[in-house]
């Protein structure tokens, strides 16, 4: 009996206007909201809406038979929420079905995961609770931006409670072994890995509507023979792809629909199961430890990550990026947060690639500028504004470690108010029960308190806050009212 | 294979990039082996390189017969020419042009540079390629640019052998569409009577194509290219006191070379950073207007300009800068950004430019985008990783570019002439 393992990722970034040095410091806003729109809302139409209901009529005639995983990234699914809410709905009906697993990974798309282990995680849950707000799932299984992958981002998921994450079958690292089992990886070895089988998934991918191949046309027949002549022992095939590749990349009427929806009859012929990674997880036992001592991912030749930081513009970027990472942390402003996701996003990377030949063409192909030069210029222009607007929330005179103490202690003091005010209310109420027992508490002194509250933590710098310390307490003004 | 070219200048002595692309051709196609050249100029100095091209001088030709001795041919002309071709040439003289005014040897003078009557000169060119024509033996005629075209259609006629010119511009560069009338019907004459025409870029050859009305058949493209630079040059010293970021434009300052969108650009990143100087290297028709145009945008305390630059300052100042710029409005080529290149320094150059059809590492613009202009002249000032990727790639993007290359394409047009 064999398997086969559909996963497919969904990502768009928030592609960054045309933004010059005399914007720095004068506009905050980034984006290039024309742009934006326009791209996602063609995909959407061409490809990922046409799949959802190809996807749903599947589930419909094939019941619990047929399954996939779908992995979106955070800033896909805001611009989906925002220019194309009909996939919402379209991708929570699928879930709904129970055929479809969600998995997770970072919020932003980003290379966290190789520069900042506590960006990192919080991206996983930002992800996970985003995730859990629109489907109602909690994802199980873990996939990196673009199968990122290596020993220490293993110990960080399994760490972070995955039983299982996708990475890719790069042959570097495969040498001999077939993509074809469920292995675990040497650093935490109770994490299971499932590795894309890159023939099989490139063959759909990429080669199905090139007429110069030689296994074209290929039909759901030909592909569902290819995989039960595997050897009886390997039993998964895991088909990872851009979901993209229906409609988009394989335009529908090289018949990628089609020939999606005639898999399963296929498939059943031969006793072929459709499996979701964390069922495949849980059914199959790992033949063996993978170690990935560099980092490794599906992109490029190299299928490393020099297509991100390969070349001195892109380290340079996401180095000077991930140096105020901690200080954003601090940052309780949300357009900051907002675009500290934003612009992690590692397409802006991948578009300051200098790589030439084959893959310099994916390069320019996706990137909205003409070359990687003007790339990197219009990112570090964004950049150099965004890292002044974290320098005015907080002095840079001020090291990390003392503001993070300031920062404690006013966050400790907003626990220590509502405390204190709970207790307040409570002895209110045991004195007015004491005394008339129809006390009706006064309303507008109430919603006043709360909004002295909300302005507080924004009114007070770093600074201020050190000396506002002993501010007076809410007991007291209670007191007074 | 033997070739008989034509050209107006040749190193050292040289007044744009017509000579250097001349001379780097001609060694280029020489390091392929089996070619022998002989090139024509109008008025060779003596130090020309000899190596790999036998120089003849127009004015050291003679068209009137003059009894003369040995001796006084070696004293007047023996610096430039073997005594012996002289008298060889003596017996090719094919009509009476004492009328002209010629000297005691029978030779007509040429200035050799772009005088005021330049077609008078293109003309007495032309009358001694008819002599030059005769005496030497030759498969192929060569043609390097308008000023030539006459010789070599001259050339022609006498020996009905092929005849190639080379475009290295051509008067709507020159002139931004406003074409003298006359050097246009002699460019388009040259290339009516052509066999082939080698253009410096796809740029020229789509002007050729539509504005002369040639067959796209006819034309070829052969990039220009480089020659790698001696040590010496890569190691001059840089002139002690520099503080600031140095920005440079270097080359004829006129309205084919778009130098008023440089300061219109100089004068935007100026509002943003104070630690830059612009300097503007070059003569030209519109320096004044620059200059005016500098104190207008309040910038000319960090705008300069340098005047125009011989051999080894040019180098001084590549090495100093840390962004070249050509803003060319209409460039057939321009060689200099794979000089600044090749010294290291990081260039921007227009869309409009035939080199940025050969180059990756180098920042493009529109030559009217002085907003893409200044945001790229501050992104490889601010950012260090910018400039660093730029001449690192850059340095190796020209290392490759080489007249060997381009010279072996010129044999094979050759090749499929003769044959």
């Amino acid at each position: 009996m064999k398997a086969i393992c559909f996963y497919f990722q969904i990502h768009q970034p928030f592609r960054l206007k045309n933004y010059r040095f005399f914007d720095i410091g004068n506009d905050h806003y980034y984006y290039d909201d024309f742009a934006n729109d326009d791209i996602i809302t063609r995909i959407a139409h061409r490809s990922y809406l046409p799949a959802c209901e190809t996807l749903m009529e599947m589930i419909r005639e094939y019941g619990k038979k047929f399954k996939v995983a779908f992995s979106i990234s955070g800033t896909a699914l805001e611009q989906l929420e925002q220019y194309v809410p009909e996939f919402i709905d379209a991708m929570k009906e699928l879930t709904d079905t129970g055929c479809v697993e969600m998995l997770s990974e970072t919020y932003a798309h980003s290379l966290a995961s190789l520069q900042n282990p506590e960006e990192f995680s919080r991206q996983v849950k930002a992800h996970d609770a985003k995730i859990e707000q629109l489907f109602g799932l909690k994802p199980k299984v873990f996939r990196n931006t673009e199968l990122i992958y290596d020993d220490d981002i293993a110990s960080m998921v399994y760490a972070m409670g995955f039983k299982g994450a996708i990475t890719d079958g790069a042959r570097h690292i495969l040498g001999w072994k077939s993509p074809n089992y469920v292995y675990s990886s040497a650093s935490a070895p109770k994490l299971k890995l499932l590795l894309k089988n890159d023939k099989m998934s490139d063959d759909i991918a990429f080669r199905f509507s090139n007429t110069d191949w030689a296994s074209y046309p290929l039909t759901a027949d030909k592909f569902i023979d290819w995989i039960n002549q595997l050897p009886q022992e390997e039993q998964i095939v895991n088909l990872f792809m851009n979901f993209e590749t229906l409609g988009e990349l394989q335009p529908r009427e090289s018949g990628i629909f089609e020939f999606m929806k005639a898999l399963p009859r296929f498939a059943a012929e031969h006793d072929i199961q459709f499996w979701t990674p964390s069922e495949t997880i849980k059914a199959l036992k790992p033949v063996g430890e993978l170690a990935v001592p560099y980092p490794m991912s599906w992109a490029d030749e190299a299928r490393d990550t020099s297509a991100w930081l390969g070349n001195v513009l892109q380290q340079e970027a996401v180095e000077k990026l991930y140096s105020i990472a901690e200080r954003v942390h601090m940052c309780q402003d949300k357009r900051i947060l907002q675009d500290w996701n934003y612009l992690q996003a590692s397409d802006h990377f991948f578009y300051m690639s200098t790589k030439h030949s084959s893959d310099g063409n994916v390069h320019s192909h996706y990137s909205p500028y003409a070359s990687p030069y003007t790339a990197f210029t219009n990112y570090m222009n964004v950049l150099s504004d965004f890292m002044t607007r974290v320098e005015q929330q907080f002095p840079t005179d001020i090291d990390n470690e003392e503001l993070n103490a300031l920062l404690l202690t006013i966050n400790n003091q907003e626990a220590e108010i509502s405390q204190l005010k709970r207790e307040v209310e409570m002895m209110r109420n045991n004195i007015t029960k004491d005394l008339t027992g129809d006390f009706i508490p006064d309303e507008d002194v109430k919603s006043e308190q709360h909004e002295e509250e909300k302005k507080e933590p924004q009114k007070k710098t770093a600074k201020k806050a050190a000396s506002k310390k002993a501010t007076t307490t809410p007991k007291k003004k209670v007191a007074k009212e | 294979m033997k070739a008989l070219m034509f050209g107006w200048e040749f190193p050292p002595h040289i007044l744009g990039g017509l000579g250097t692309a001349s001379f780097g051709l001609t060694k280029g196609m020489a390091e392929n082996g089996d070619i022998d050249i002989t090139f024509v100029i109008p008025k060779p100095q003596g130090d020309e390189p000899k190596d790999f091209a036998r120089i003849i001088g127009a004015n050291s030709t003679p068209v009137a017969w003059r009894d003369v001795t040995w001796d006084h041919v070696q004293s007047r002309i023996g610096h430039v020419m073997d005594p012996q071709l002289y008298f060889n040439l003596r017996d090719h003289i094919y009509a009476d042009f004492n009328y002209i005014g010629v000297n005691d040897l029978g030779c007509i003078e040429f200035s050799g540079r772009y005088p005021d009557n330049l077609l008078e000169e293109i003309n007495n060119y032309s009358i001694v390629a008819g002599v030059i024509a005769r005496t030497v033996d030759f498969d192929v005629i060569h043609s390097h640019d308008w000023l030539t075209y006459p010789a070599g259609i001259h050339a022609k006629q006498v020996t009905g052998k092929p005849f190639v010119i080379h475009v290295h511009a051509t008067d709507f560069d020159r002139s931004r569409g406003n074409v003298n009338p006359t050097v246009f019907s002699i460019e388009k004459d040259g290339m009516n009577h052509a066999d082939h025409i080698i253009t410096v870029s796809n740029l020229t050859r789509r002007t050729v194509i539509e504005k002369y009305g040639i067959h796209p058949d006819k034309v070829t493209t052969v990039h220009n290219a480089v020659e790698p630079l001696s040590d010496e040059l890569l190691n001059v010293e840089i002139p002690p006191g520099k503080h600031n970021k140095v920005v440079t434009f270097l080359g004829r300052i006129t309205m084919q070379k778009g130098p008023e969108y440089f300061v219109e650009a100089a004068a935007q990143v100026l509002q943003k950073v104070d630690n830059v100087q612009f300097v503007m290297a070059g003569g030209g028709d519109m320096m004044e207007k620059m200059i005016r145009l500098a104190a207008r945008r309040h910038i000319a305390d960090r705008f300069h300009f340098a005047g125009f630059l011989r051999g080894k300052e040019v180098y001084e100042l590549l090495k100093a800068s840390d962004v070249y710029i050509m803003p060319s409005v209409s460039e057939p080529f321009g060689i200099s950004p794979l000089e600044a290149m090749q010294m290291g320094t990081p260039s921007i150059i227009s869309k409009q430019s035939g080199c940025a059809e050969i180059l990756d590492n180098v920042i493009k613009v529109d030559y009217w985008d002085i907003n893409a202009m200044a945001d790229a002249i501050y992104s490889i000032i601010t950012y260090p990783a910018m400039y660093r990727e730029l001449r690192e790639n850059g340095l190796k993007e020209v290392d490759g570019i080489r007249w060997k290359k381009a010279g072996a394409k010129v044999i094979d047009i050759y090749r499929n002439l003769i044959h």
